[in-house]
This record gives structure tokens, C-alpha cells and sequence, in this order.
């Protein structure tokens, strides 16, 4: 399987008359035609968007997703399958990307637990999409609306969004800044190739604990999935959706999936000293059996390939840090050597356990954090979205929010900011 | 905060779904739960059928609390 | 300004005697004394050893309340700003009384303290936590690299400056999680290490796996008919409202609420505050998390004599153990007192 990433760089956004990219970089968005490519008449009462650029005095909050624009122009299917495009299998051709840019969602509140992108000062540092040009839709539920069908409305409205904008972009006439290539050969191929090198796979974790804690493959509600094999070039497409930002910290918005950084890596060293051969899916279900029954059955497929070794992300913490120890566990015990992926929960001063399970197998462990240290945010001249709810978004606590705008919480609520996909520089040592 | 306290001396049951974390943090008597949001019920069943499934964890944690342990058990 | 720095030392570096006078009670002295001298050419102007305070490493051993109470006054008496102990390098009862001193001075005064041991020293693994401790070679020979290393980690204090990682500043690990940015992003170095890993090279692990402490099991309650059972959860139902304000995630606190004739912890009065679950069935029905319904009709039937007249709740999401542990000494300690005979603790 081979896919080819057009990346269109954008620098700059701004709204105009029609929706396409100019010579300079900048990302001209049609708004009216946005709004009217995105309505809900049904479920939402209003969207509008705004643009939120690197460096401008702006918070956004609470952000749901953000989303990369991509668009298929050659090769089966359309990015997004299963949610806004056929169900059609993704993951070859050629595929537009407007690279510096993403879509985030942001909404009145559903739950507890949405997240903060500052786009200038300390949280900035942290967020990943600090660094990206935004265009931003903000959505207001109709009353009484159920939140299920609230938050399936905004995460829809966000995809559409995305794949609107580097549609028009390649209607418009565009030559790609950079093509990458990304290509696996089948089965068959692949094993046979670069005898000598050890043959390692992804254990990919999706977090599917219920409502705004959810991830689709496809269109499928994740947690109803046995674990199963996906081409690494299929989340390129989108064939991964986020359906959660709970502790926004850890939880893998789109973005991150169609960029999966551990996917980029593994590519990156392929042929040189790994054979990267493929992608196992995963959930993190609300049960001991689910947990068991996912467990094994993934560790099985890893055994099935024959493969050596295997990195592990896992997605958000606590109950899913119990699926990480257990596929750790099993994947050792099944002579199959393990790198996991997590973040740290080590209270406010560091010194607490981080990890709510624990095993002697799991020896070799990149994190991405400590999501409890304090961060303070200074005041934004401009918020997007609604503050209000700084409080009691999982990260916040009473008081959180301060009469001048600044707010004190915990890294847990900003967007991406440990996120363990590994997108990010940010560590954590023992001192 | 089982074991804490479990520490005074006061019997703790541990009613939780995801057994093998009370495991590795440490609480004694443990009982498994039916799901993480729904420890102790089941929302696809009659308001009476999920009584009788509360019940029934309800009393294997009272039997836990008379069964005298030296190590971790799991009542199943 | 010129700091005004405490030393805490034993009678043997003090210049009392050795093992023979080891008993010597605490007694504090006007400016510096042996070590002392060499903390004060380190500091040179910036900061002056009022005072010395001496105690024999065998009466602490033995009194160590007391003694601890007593060395504590005579440090405050000198108003310092800071406080030095040691270094102790691997005498053991030496290296636990400076840890001692230090967590005193560090919890009750408040100022910064510094003190400095060999990493085996018994003082280390009871203190680290609390406390910088320079790390120091086993014996008094170690004295030139001890000093200049404590005098520059207390200045950095007093002057409120960010102190380094360990191996920048050279005190022992406390076992804290600091975050810092690396070199590469998470990916790539769990890729790296995968490949180390295959290879079979050395490589280091981001966070060593810790290893939980263990709790004996208590004794079973024998006679269950006559028993009074507590209910706790860590699943986050709180009356309507979250009237004190438990946090979604990283509770800082626990609740604690009457039920008392409550017969069901119904939807109208109770709702969960946690973050890490879809709330929606512990809301529809919180006696799935809070099952005081059942536990009501096995009261009524005398399967146990009563259901105490309080719960107490927090919120288990990516709440830290210490916190955890805080709220669990704090609630047994009032079971204890009112004679509560078990728990029964619930979580999500």
C-alpha cells in the first residue's frame, strides 16, 4: 500500500471571498460558505468560527478536537470514512494536506472536561496547536438536546469543516509544497524483506470508555471492536477519529491520529533498523472481561505476525493503565520485547506513584508528563469560546478561573499537552 | 485508601471492576464489579433485575468481610 | 543583606568527644564551630553562621521527640534564615539526626535546609523525600567537595532561585517527578529505546516501575449481625450541587455527608462529580456507585446492625496516592473513634 502526502504549508489564515491558498501561504476561507458547509440545523442552535493564529493573545476553551484538513484527490475512498465519507477502505493514492493548519472544536460544555489551547505565554508551550494556524468553530446545543447527539454534532461539524477546507484548496488549483511518501508492501513482501532486522509492530490503545470518552474506527464505536490489524497509512486518511477530550491532556484528538507521531517514527526507521510491519488497534473498555478478551487477542495478532518487538501507546490513564500493563504483561510473556507509551499522574509536587498499575515487565517506559503540575495562564486579550467552565473542567478546580482572566490549573487541561502518542518534547525525570 | 484505611485496623472491602489494579495497589478483600461507570448495577437491565445483581455483590462483600485472609483474595 | 545561616552538628565534629560522649544533650553556641569554619569561607559574605547547635548522636538516637523539640527552639532562638546540618557522610545515627533536624526545620520553621550524607547512609532513605541532601563521599575526608556543594544548593534557596535536577546540583533524588523537555519527542525515543531494547544495549527507562507498600489484612468482622458498616467511594457521587466542590480529577479533598434515613441515594438528591467516567448511569441511578438502597433492606433484615449514619466520597481520577492515602487515614481515623466495625469501599 502507498499513499502520497501533498503538503500545501500554510502560514497564515484569513477569511476572503473564496476559500483556497495563496502564493504567500495564507489560508483564505470563505466563512459564509464554511458555516453553511458545517450547519446542523437539528442539534446545534449556532456555529460560528473564528481564527486564532502562533503568537496572538488568544485562548481558546473548551476545545473538543482539532483537525487536520486533508483531502483525497487520487486512490479509493475519502478521508474521514465512515463519519463523513463512505466507508470505502483509505490509506492509498494521493493526499492533500494543509500542513500549519487545523480546525478545533470548541463548544459549550457537555461533561466536565474539555480543553484549553492558548496560543500565546506558557500554555502555549504546551499545547501542540499553539503552533498551528486555526480556524476555529464554536458551537452552541440546542436546548434540551441529548449530549450523546450533542457531541456526535460537534465532532461531525469539525471533520466536514477540515475536509471543506483542503477540498476547496485543491479545487482552487494548488501545487504541494513537499509530497511524502509513506508505502508498506503486503504481507507476503513485507516479511520476507530485510532479513536481519528485527520485525516490529504498533499496539495502538484508543481510549472507549463511553460518552466524550470514545474513539471511531471507521465509524465504529471502538469499543466494539475485537482488536484488529489497520495499515499504517489508513490513519493518514483519517481512519481513525477522536470522540473524546476528557482530560484533554492524554486524549488523542483527530489531529493526532492522522499524524500519529509513533506511526512516523517506526516509518522513519524501516529498512534502516526495523522492519516496521504493522498496526495492531486496541481499546480500553469499561470491564475487566473487555479488558482481558482485547488484551489477548491483540498480543495474539503480535504473535501472529511473529514480530519481535513492539511499542505500546496507551490513551488517557487510570483504568487504561491496567490495559497497558496487561498487553506489557502478555506481549513480554509471549517473547515479544515492549516500549510503552504513557503520561504521569504524580500529584500537584511530583511525589506520588503515576501510574495506577505497575508491573516488573515494564522496564522500558517513555512518558510524557506529569499532567498535575501547576501551570499559570496569564490573561488573553481575546477568548474564544466560553471560560466559564474553567472550574470544573477535569484539570481545573474551584477557583481556578481569576476575576482578572488568569487561570491556574493542572496540565490535564490543556489540549495535547502529554499527550502519549509521544507528539510532544515534554519528559518528566525523578529529582 | 483501602489501605489507609485498612491501617487502623477496620476491615475494608474493596468493591471495584478493574480487579487487577486494587490488586497491584493493595487492597486485601477485593470484590469484582459488574463495569467502571455501573460498578454495582446495569443500566440494560429491569431497575428489579439490577437490585438483585447489587445485592448479590453486596453479599459477597459482607462474606469477604467475615472470611479471615493472610493474603490478597478476589472473592469471585 | 547577610543571611543569617544555623548549623546543626554531633559532639563529634563539634569537638566534644567520640563514641564515649555520644550521650551529650543538645546545647547551641554563638558562631561557627569545626565544619562550621568551612561553611563560612564558602559563604564569604553573602551569608554568616550565627550559631551552632550540638547534640551527642546517642541522645538523639534515644530521645529523638525530645531532643528534636529542644533543637528546634534553639535554632529558632537565632532567627535564622537557613539552616545547615551535617554533612553526616555514612555515620548512621549522625545522618538520621541531620534528616530529623532538617524535616523539623523544613516543616516547622519553614526556611530552607540543607544537609549532607553518602547515599547508603540509613538518614538517606528516611528523609530524601522531604529534604535536600548533598550527596557525600562515606567519610570526613569528603568534607572539601561537601561544603562547597551544600553552601552553593542553600544559597540558590535563600535567593528563591529555581534548583536544578539532581545531577546538576548534586543532591540525592527525592523521588519527585519534575517534567522538562527533552531533545526529542516521545515517539521517537520510545522508538529509540525499542531499538536498544532489540539490540540488546543498554537503555534507560523514563519512569521506573514503583513498588507498592502492603498493608496486612485486617481481622474478619465475627460477628456481622451486630456490626456497623461504613460506606466509601471513590467514585465521586456527592449530593446534587457538589456543595464542596470536589474536583472532577486530582481531588484535593473528600466529602463527608449524613444519610441518616436516607433510604436510596436517588437521582433527585445525588450525582456524580468524577471526571474519568460517562456520568450518565451514576446519574440516571447513583446507587450504582452508591448502592445505599440495598444496603438499607439488608439493614432492615438484620444481615448487619446498622449502616453508619455517614458516607464519605471523593473522586478517584488521576487523584494522586498521597491525597488518597490523606483521605483514607483521616476517614478510618473517625471510623475508629465511632466505632464503625468495616467498610465497604466502592470504586469506578
Amino acid at each position: 500500500m502507498k499513499l502520497e502526502l501533498m503538503k500545501v504549508i500554510v502560514k497564515s489564515v484569513s477569511w476572503g471571498d473564496r476559500t483556497e491558498i495563496l502564493k504567500d501561504g495564507t489560508l483564505k476561507v470563505n466563512k459564509k460558505e464554511l458555516l453553511e458547509h458545517v450547519s446542523d440545523e437539528e442539534n446545534l442552535k449556532s456555529i460560528d468560527a473564528e481564527i486564532a493564529l502562533p503568537g496572538e493573545s488568544v485562548r481558546i476553551t473548551p476545545v473538543k478536537d482539532a483537525i487536520q484538513p486533508r483531502y483525497k484527490v487520487e486512490g479509493g475512498g475519502q478521508v474521514f470514512p465512515g463519519m463523513v465519507s463512505d466507508v470505502e477502505s483509505v490509506g492509498e493514492g494521493k493526499t492533500i494536506v494543509l500542513e500549519g493548519a487545523a480546525v478545533i472544536t470548541c463548544g459549550r460544555i457537555v461533561g466536565f472536561q474539555e480543553g484549553i489551547v492558548d496560543m500565546s505565554g506558557k500554555g502555549a508551550e504546551y499545547t501542540p496547536f499553539s503552533k498551528t494556524c486555526n480556524v476555529v468553530l464554536v458551537f452552541e446545543p440546542k436546548e434540551g438536546i441529548e449530549v450523546y447527539a450533542y457531541e456526535k454534532a460537534c465532532r461531525l461539524a469539525g471533520l466536514k469543516a477540515a475536509m471543506y477546507l483542503a477540498k476547496c484548496v485543491h479545487e482552487a488549483g494548488v501545487t504541494p509544497d513537499k509530497t511524502e511518501t509513506f508505502e508498506i508492501p503486503p504481507f507476503a513482501r513485507s516479511m520476507k524483506e530485510f532479513p536481519g532486522l528485527p520485525k516490529v509492530a504498533y499496539l495502538y490503545m484508543l481510549q472507549t470508555q463511553g460518552l466524550l470518552h470514545d474513539t471511531y474506527v471507521y465509524g465504529v464505536d471502538a469499543k466494539r471492536i475485537l482488536p484488529t490489524i489497520i495499515h499504517p497509512n489508513e490513519t493518514m486518511d483519517g481512519a481513525i477519529v477522536s470522540g473524546n477530550c476528557v482530560s484533554a491532556c492524554d486524549k488523542n484528538s483527530t489531529y493526532v491520529h492522522q499524524n500519529n507521531p509513533v506511526i512516523r517514527s517506526l516509518y522513519e526507521r524501516h529498512g534502516k533498523d526495523i522492519n516496521f510491519v504493522g498496526v495492531i488497534i486496541t481499546n480500553e473498555n469499561v470491564t475487566l472481561a473487555d479488558k482481558r478478551r482485547s488484551s489477548s487477542f491483540a498480543v495474539k495478532i503480535a504473535k501472529m505476525f511473529g514480530v519481535d518487538g513492539v511499542v505500546i501507546s496507551e490513551e488517557g490513564f487510570g483504568n487504561p493503565d491496567a490495559d497497558l500493563i496487561m498487553n506489557c504483561r502478555r506481549a513480554e510473556k509471549a517473547g515479544v520485547k515492549t516500549v510503552l507509551i504513557t503520561d504521569e499522574y504524580a500529584g500537584r509536587d511530583g511525589a506520588s506513584q503515576s501510574l495506577a498499575d505497575a508491573a516488573q515487565e515494564a522496564d522500558a517506559v517513555v512518558t510524557a508528563g506529569n499532567a498535575n503540575m501547576i501551570i499559570d495562564l496569564s490573561p488573553m486579550e481575546k477568548v474564544i469560546g466560553f471560560t466559564e467552565y474553567v472550574n470544573v473542567i477535569a484539570g481545573g478546580f474551584d477557583g481556578s478561573l481569576k476575576p482578572d482572566g488568569s487561570i491556574e490549573v493542572e496540565l490535564q487541561a490543556i489540549t495535547g499537552a502529554t499527550c502519549e502518542l509521544g507528539f510532544n518534547k515534554l519528559g518528566a525525570e525523578t529529582w | 485508601m483501602v489501605k489507609a484505611i485498612e491501617a487502623t485496623g477496620i476491615a475494608v472491602v474493596h468493591i471495584c471492576t478493574i480487579v487487577p489494579i486494587s490488586q497491584t495497589v493493595g487492597a486485601n478483600r477485593i470484590v469484582p464489579a459488574v463495569a467502571i461507570p455501573h460498578p454495582l448495577g446495569d443500566p440494560t437491565k429491569s431497575h428489579e433485575e439490577e437490585k438483585m445483581i447489587r445485592r448479590a455483590i453486596l453479599e459477597k462483600a459482607l462474606e469477604a468481610l467475615k472470611t479471615p485472609i493472610t493474603e490478597q483474595t478476589v472473592f469471585n | 543583606m547577610t543571611y543569617r545561616i544555623v548549623h546543626y552538628i554531633n559532639q563529634f565534629f563539634a569537638g566534644i568527644g567520640g563514641e564515649e560522649k555520644a550521650g551529650t544533650g543538645p546545647e547551641s553556641k554563638d558562631g561557627a564551630i569545626g565544619p562550621g569554619m568551612a561553611f563560612k569561607a564558602a559563604f564569604g559574605s553573602e551569608a554568616e553562621i550565627v550559631g551552632t547547635v550540638i547534640c551527642g548522636d546517642g541522645y538523639f538516637a534515644e530521645n529523638m521527640d525530645g531532643a528534636s523539640e529542644k533543637i528546634l527552639k534553639m535554632i529558632s532562638d537565632f532567627s535564622p534564615d537557613a539552616v545547615i546540618a551535617g554533612p553526616a557522610f555514612n555515620a548512621g545515627r549522625y545522618g538520621t539526626a541531620c534528616g530529623a533536624v532538617s524535616e523539623a526545620v523544613s516543616k516547622k520553621l519553614g526556611i530552607p535546609v540543607v544537609t549532607g550524607m553518602y547515599p547508603e547512609n540509613p538518614g538517606v532513605d528516611m528523609y530524601r523525600k522531604g529534604i535536600y541532601i548533598v550527596e557525600t563521599s562515606d567519610s570526613a575526608r569528603g568534607i572539601k567537595d561537601a561544603v562547597p556543594a551544600m553552601a552553593k544548593l542553600i544559597m540558590k534557596l535563600l535567593r528563591a532561585e529555581p534548583v536544578g535536577s539532581p545531577a546538576d546540583e548534586g543532591y540525592i533524588e527525592r523521588g519527585v517527578r519534575v517534567n522538562c523537555f527533552q531533545d526529542k519527542i516521545g515517539a521517537e525515543r520510545a522508538v529509540d529505546m525499542l531499538v536498544k531494547k532489540l539490540k540488546g544495549e543498554e537503555f534507560r527507562t523514563e519512569y521506573p516501575m514503583p513498588v507498592f507498600d502492603r498493608v496486612a489484612p485486617a481481622e474478619p468482622i465475627k460477628d456481622m449481625k451486630n456490626a456497623v458498616i461504613a460506606l466509601v467511594t471513590s467514585g465521586g457521587i456527592v449530593p446534587k450541587g457538589n456543595p464542596d466542590h470536589i474536583e472532577a480529577s486530582s481531588a484535593t479533598k473528600y466529602g463527608t455527608y449524613s444519610i441518616a434515613g436516607v433510604q436510596s441515594a436517588d437521582e433527585v438528591a445525588y450525582a456524580t462529580a468524577h471526571g474519568g467516567y460517562d456520568p450518565t448511569y451514576a446519574n440516571t441511578d447513583p446507587n450504582r456507585v452508591l448502592p445505599i438502597d440495598v444496603l438499607r433492606e439488608m439493614e432492615k433484615n438484620g444481615e448487619f446492625k446498622k449502616l453508619y449514619d455517614y458516607f464519605f466520597t471523593t473522586v478517584g481520577n488521576g487523584t494522586p496516592v498521597a491525597n488518597a492515602k490523606k483521605f483514607g487515614t483521616e476517614i478510618g481515623a473517625r471510623l475508629k473513634k465511632d466505632g464503625v466495625d468495616a467498610v465497604i469501599l466502592t470504586s469506578t
